[in-house]
């Protein structure tokens, strides 16, 4: 940047042995590391480390407006490249910002790392200035955490930080410094000379874990893929190897929100996404399977629906790095512990050896049984208006416009047009898309799409948007001006928290209580006040140019799509119903299917 | 599907840990966040070389709650080891406990008689009161102190339960 004249310090340019601050071991800590952009906002508590930052050239520091938005934008970067995430923010209200971005980490397996200012060491437990209980506060919220009360550590933990983030199932590690620590000298002690904790998740599989698998992948008659994040975890590699074993079984594969991309979805074997608004054909082949093998996914309660009638007739396969992610909602037969790559490298190693051969009449009528879910057109609507756009259809539209793009990633923010995205848009490929899926945090998808855009500037970057949704964190407006990201921001605006009228008008007798949206911004004025391009879609009509034009424009937009302000989102298992309660359509009524016991849930 | 029987059976679990700040709230919060049983909890630092403590906790929870139980335990960072000491095998467990009596006459003369029955020590005494220190299993503890609540039971304190593994093998 232009401002960067300060000259660069001893600390940084010296060797580094000895005689670093606190603040200089940080920097090269996260240089060493490889990182090239963190995410923050500065404050007392942090000023040493920001003078450190204004003094060198190999991190570029991105300044939010929240550090909410510093959370969710690390998060974006690192779910769209696979690295992990940095962050940083002050002590007190910085730290506290960042806790729902953490929980959100932490919920969707998202590697980051949050390094927060503290009042000095001396202070601490005196309700100093700006002082909360950070690692008292996050413990439940990250993977792990670290108070530094000696500079001489500091090194170390910062290399090992990393490493935790970023092995097994990973997760958000916050690293707490007090002023004074990041102020004193100490030693740097560089990462290849940092003895790794004895923390040491499994990777590998068991090998007679493996040979059981074979052998019920080899004996199945109505077998189902049910991949899931885990699998974007794993890496690229993770994504191919499900693609060559689905293809080389024949068997039908499903993924979860959190697993879109990681299975080619424009491939016949594709079933959609499973789920509460996953495609009829996907939940009844769950429902109905007699083997499913679960491969880095963990039978979330959008998933399962009534536990007890859950695919009661199948036996379950379940691959997954973290142990306890098997037997803690649904009992498996087999769980096989280890990485998606490692295992399915495995799997397909002894599947070729042994020339398995899939018991294919079975397999027929089973595919037979499978395309006549297929029929019934699930994700159909009603597309005879002309005057109405109909948020499917805007949906339909931008993927159509924008699906030979060489490289359109997708975040979301939460609500009805985050599931009409999930359903409409299709990924072939893993880290495009970018959602908030076990918090469900509403305006996770702008900054998302921030970070998203910063890691990949040649990228087409949107965020399906809601509007209530994107008023959560609409200052990163200001982030996405000041950087010239080109970020495109897609309103589906039905002028309702739509996911929550549509809830209320299925379970509390259409009582719209408190989720319609008075008094919103003009959007297409809020662009242009952020620098940026309004644009207006009232009519199908109009659909094609304002989004032909959306992406003509250098610039970033905000696209306020006036949509259906009375659609539903459907396929849907309402909570508490089983896979084959589904409703299909607004014809179907949720009061037979919801019980007491599931009017509970949310 | 696994059968797996719904029968709630308390369980004790050694945990062996990094002996660092915060650690001790990992265990807890873990416990409370996700709603498992502690029965009691017992915590002290075992090997000073390598900064190592063990924590003892007695949980209850059907078989698939204790599995989970151990998995997230296992999960935390500082963690080394975690064992169901009550499934892997034989195993002693031992409370202590310090039990504070006041009376006169009839009564302090049988509850000096009792504790020689438990083999109960008297630690402390006045004209008026006994501490005593009884060491056994939870069932013999509470027992002892069930015995002393009608000759003049005042105040009780109580380590929770240690456990270690019979035979050769080490946490
Ligand atoms: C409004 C709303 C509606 C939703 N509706 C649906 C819906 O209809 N359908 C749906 O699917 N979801 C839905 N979700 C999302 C849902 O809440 C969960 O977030 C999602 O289902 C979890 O996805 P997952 O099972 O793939 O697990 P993730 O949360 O992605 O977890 C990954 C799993 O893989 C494991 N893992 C991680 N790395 C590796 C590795 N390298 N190797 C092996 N295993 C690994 C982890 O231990 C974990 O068990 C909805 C969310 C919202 C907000
Ligand atoms: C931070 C937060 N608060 C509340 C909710 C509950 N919630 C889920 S969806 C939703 C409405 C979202 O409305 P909008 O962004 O307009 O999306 P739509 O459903 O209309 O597409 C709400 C309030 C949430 N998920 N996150
Ligand atoms: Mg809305």
């Amino acid at each position: 940047m232009a401002l960067r004249t300060g000259k660069k310090t001893m600390s940084t340019q010296e060797t580094p042995e000895s005689g670093m601050t606190g603040a200089a071991i940080m920097l090269k800590a996260l240089v060493d590391q490889g990182v090239t952009d963190i995410f923050g906002y500065p404050g007392g508590a942090v000023l040493p480390l920001y003078d450190e930052l204004f003094n060198q050239n190999s991190i570029r520091h991105i300044l939010v407006r929240q550090e909410g938005g510093a959370v969710h934008a690390a998060e974006g970067y690192a779910r769209s490249t696979g690295k992990v995430g940095v962050v940083l923010v002050t002590s007190g209200p910085g730290a506290t910002n960042a806790v729902t971005g953490l929980t959100d980490a932490l919920m969707d397996s998202i590697p980051l790392i949050c390094i927060s200012g503290q009042v000095p060491t001396h202070l601490i437990g005196n309700d100093a200035f700006q002082e909360c209980d950070t690692t008292g506060i996050t413990r439940p919220c990250t993977k792990h955490n670290y108070l530094v009360k000696d500079v001489n550590d500091l090194a170390r933990v910062m290399h090992e930080a990393f490493y935790v983030a970023q092995s097994g199932r990973p997760g958000p590690v916050l690293i707490d410094l007090p002023k004074d620590v990041a102020m004193a000298k100490g030693t740097y002690t560089a990462k290849q000379k940092v003895k790794p904790r004895h923390y040491n998740p499994q990777v590998k599989a068991d090998p007679a874990k493996i040979e059981q698998a074979v052998d019920m992948i080899a004996r199945a008659k109505r077998p189902i893929i049910y991949a899931g994040g885990g699998v974007i975890n794993s890496g690229p590699q993770a994504s191919k190897l499900l693609t060559e074993f689905t293809r080389l079984t024949g068997y039908p594969c499903t993924l979860t929100l959190m697993g879109l991309g990681a299975y080619p979805a424009n491939d016949k074997q594709y079933l959609g996404m499973v789920g509460m608004h996953g495609t009829y054909e996907s939940n009844m082949a769950m429902h109905h399977c007699d083997l499913m093998i679960a491969v880095g996914s963990r039978f979330d309660d959008r998933i399962t629906g009534r536990l007890d009638a859950f695919s009661p007739g199948s036996k379950k396969i379940h691959i997954d790095i973290d142990p306890s992610s098997i037997n803690k909602n649904v009992p498996v037969d087999l769980g096989v512990v280890g990485d998606v790559k490692s295992v399915l490298g495995d799997i397909l190693k002894v599947y070729k050896a042994r020339k398995v051969k899939p018991d294919q009449k079975a397999l027929k009528g089973w595919w037979q049984q499978i395309d006549g879910w297929r029929k019934r057109d699930c994700l159909s609507y009603d597309k005879s208006s002309t005057k109405i756009i109909k948020p499917q259809y805007a949906i339909e539209r931008l993927y159509e416009l924008t699906k030979k793009k060489k490289k359109v990633l997708i975040t979301t923010e939460v609500g009805q047009h985050q599931m009409w995205a999930a359903q409409h848009f299709h990924f072939n490929k893993p880290n495009r898309w970018m959602t908030s899926g076990g918090l469900g945090t509403m305006g996770y998808g702008l900054p998302a799409a921030v970070g998203a855009q910063i890691a990949h500037p040649d990228a087409l970057v949107i965020d399906i948007a809601g509007e209530a949704s994107i008023m959560m964190n609409i200052q990163e407006m200001s982030t996405i001006a000041q950087y010239r990201l080109p970020v495109k921001v897609f309103i589906l605006n039905n002028q309702y928290m739509g996911m929550v009228r549509q809830w209320q008008e299925l379970l509390h007798g259409g009582r719209y209580s408190e989720s319609y949206m008075d008094s919103l911004p003009d959007f297409v004025k809020l662009a242009e006040s952020f620098g940026g391009v309004g644009m207006r879609a009232t009519t199908p009509g109009e659909l094609d140019d304002l989004i032909k034009e959306m992406i003509a424009v250098d610039k970033s937009v905000i696209a306020d799509v006036c949509v259906d302000q009375m659609e539903n989102c459907f396929p849907m298992i309402p909570s508490g119903a089983a896979h084959n309660e589904m409703l299909l359509g607004p014809n179907d009524s949720a009061e037979q299917s919801v019980s007491e016991e599931g009017m509970v849930l949310v | 599907m696994n059968t797996q029987s719904a029968e709630v059976n308390a369980h004790t679990i050694s945990v062996l840990v990094d002996n660092e700040p915060g650690v001790l709230a990992r265990v807890i919060g873990l416990f409370s966040g996700r709603g498992y049983n502690i029965e009691s909890l017992t915590v002290a630092e075992v090997n000073l070389k390598e900064n190592l403590s063990r924590i003892t906790v007695v949980t209850s929870g059907t078989p698939m709650i204790i599995e989970q139980i151990k998995a997230q335990l296992t999960r935390l960072v500082p963690v080394h080891k975690v064992a169901d000491l009550t499934v892997d095998g034989p195993h002693v467990e031992r409370e202590l406990a310090l039990v504070k009596v006041k009376g006169k006459g009839e009564k302090r003369v049988e509850a000096l008689r009792i504790a020689d029955i438990f083999r109960a020590h008297a630690l402390d005494s006045t004209n008026e009161s006994f501490i005593f220190e009884i060491v056994g299993k939870t069932a013999k503890v509470d027992a002892f102190i069930d015995l002393m609540k009608p000759l003049g039971l005042i105040d009780v304190s109580r380590t929770g339960v240690v456990g270690i593994a019979r035979g050769l093998g080490a946490l």
